[in-house]
């Protein structure tokens, strides 16, 4: 668990959420089968203890666990020691983690004499974590309010299970050991599902403009678009349009506005196509797979050096290749 | 020359000569469009060891399609087909044992 939180350091409102989340977690999943249908009082007590005893450390939140287990109908004088205890052990928590969550435990303090203010401090604390609290609250609604409201941790997971898988593991009900593989998986479907950039952004994506075509008459397409994608690639405009026509087998020109006139009619999706592989070919290093490249043309042969790792290599010339006849032979003298 | 190693030869410094080769090994399959929504596919760079006329036969019989052979002056011979043929074409050659990295599909 250290460790965990240690990682979870950089990331600030996360960080605090998530780490609540893991110690919570346990503790909520036990009570939740020890205790299906709680009577409000006496589970808001006991959950109570042992959502500050979590704090601690894992294995103490076990044992404790286990023995709020025992004693789950309890008496109420024991619920008071458990009580006492469970603000100890907070002041204890409150000295192990002031550095990591100082509002947490402050707040967690104050309120845990009287469950009343606790869901007043959980219901800040929710306002403050913007879209999660919405969820939690959401789960408040639900009889065991003070337990899951205070814990804020396994409404927080529900809350992430709505973007990813996390938090709906079967496993969270059940009383067994958790699985590193399992809390690793929920932890990764947890962190995507509160920040989906993650996602998208690992790797930063070479991304250009799609292709705007347009029809013209019947049988042109007109690309619209063509200077700025080669703006985009740092390519001249002459050698992409001479690869597009090489590998689309036709011909065209560019009108007086930029725009490039092909012959033939061309979905988006073609053009596209070509597209891409132009960039495979001639845009990315192809050793680091930098798009940052440059294309200098030396006797007569293109060469391409990377920018990001300073390689260089030589690229195929565009070559045509063979055309087949199309069309009526008397308009081509030649064929 | 080995045809795996001459398209991605890491040591091949001298850019120009060594990718006039390497390109003439490529088996170039083609589209081309004509009007309507009809469409050309022409194969080029076969080489010589498989005979393009019985090889044309095979295509026209196992596409459903016509086609001929072309005297290219540059290209050589040239199997053109009727219609989009080219994935047809490409996974033909796989089965038959040509390396796929030598066939080069082109078009849109």
């Amino acid at each position: 668990m250290a460790s965990e939180e240690l990682l979870f350091d950089p990331s600030l409102k996360k960080r605090k959420k998530k780490n609540v989340a893991f110690h919570v977690d346990p503790l909520g999943a036990d009570a939740d089968p020890t205790t299906p249908a709680p009577t409000t009082i006496d589970d808001t007590t006991l959950n109570g203890d042992p959502v500050d005893m979590g704090q601690k450390t894992a294995h103490e939140r076990m044992k404790e666990n286990g023995s709020l287990k025992g004693g789950d109908a309890e008496e109420p004088e024991k619920k008071e020691e458990d009580d006492l205890n469970a603000m100890f052990g907070d002041l204890k928590k409150k000295k192990k983690k002031k550095k990591d969550i100082p509002l947490d435990l402050k707040k967690k303090k104050k309120p845990k004499k009287a469950a009343l203010d606790m869901e007043a401090f959980e219901k800040e604390l929710h306002d403050s974590k913007a879209k999660d609290a919405e969820e939690d609250e959401g789960l408040e609604a639900q009889p065991e309010e003070m337990d899951e409201a205070e814990l804020g941790d396994d409404p927080f997971a529900g809350g992430n299970a709505s973007g990813l898988d996390a938090g709906n593991e079967p496993w969270l009900k059940s009383d067994r050991d958790y699985l590193y593989p399992e809390l690793l998986q929920r932890f990764y479907a947890q962190l995507h599902a509160s920040n989906p950039a993650l996602l998208t952004s690992a790797g930063k994506r070479y991304t250009i403009a799609p292709p705007q075509l347009a029809r013209e008459g019947n049988k042109k397409t007109i690309f619209v678009n063509v200077s700025d994608i080669c703006k985009r690639m740092h390519r001249p405009p002459e050698h992409v349009i001479q690869y597009m026509f090489a590998e689309m087998g036709t011909t065209g020109s560019v009108d007086g506005s930029g725009r490039l006139v092909i012959r033939g009619r061309f979905q988006q999706k073609q053009i596209e196509h070509v597209l891409r592989r132009y960039i495979v070919e001639y845009v990315t290093c192809k050793t680091c797979k930098s798009p940052d490249t440059l294309l200098t043309k030396e006797n007569r042969i293109f060469f391409m050096s990377c920018e990001s790792c300073g390689s260089r290599r030589s690229v195929n010339a565009i070559k045509t290749g063979f055309q087949a006849q199309v069309g009526k032979r008397s308009k081509n003298k030649t064929g | 020359m080995l045809p795996v190693f001459s398209c991605a030869d890491p040591f091949a410094d001298v850019g120009g000569t060594q990718d006039i080769t390497t390109q003439q090994n490529y088996i170039h399959v083609r589209i081309q469009q004509r009007n309507g929504r009809k469409t050309l596919t022409t194969l080029q760079g076969l080489p010589k060891e498989y005979d393009a006329k019985k090889l044309l036969k095979a295509f026209k019989k196992e596409f459903a399609c016509n086609g001929t052979l072309v005297d290219d002056e540059e290209a050589g011979k040239v199997i053109q087909l009727q219609g989009d043929q080219r994935t047809k074409i490409s996974t033909f050659l796989v089965e038959e044992g040509i390396p796929r990295n030598t066939i080069k599909i082109h078009g849109f």
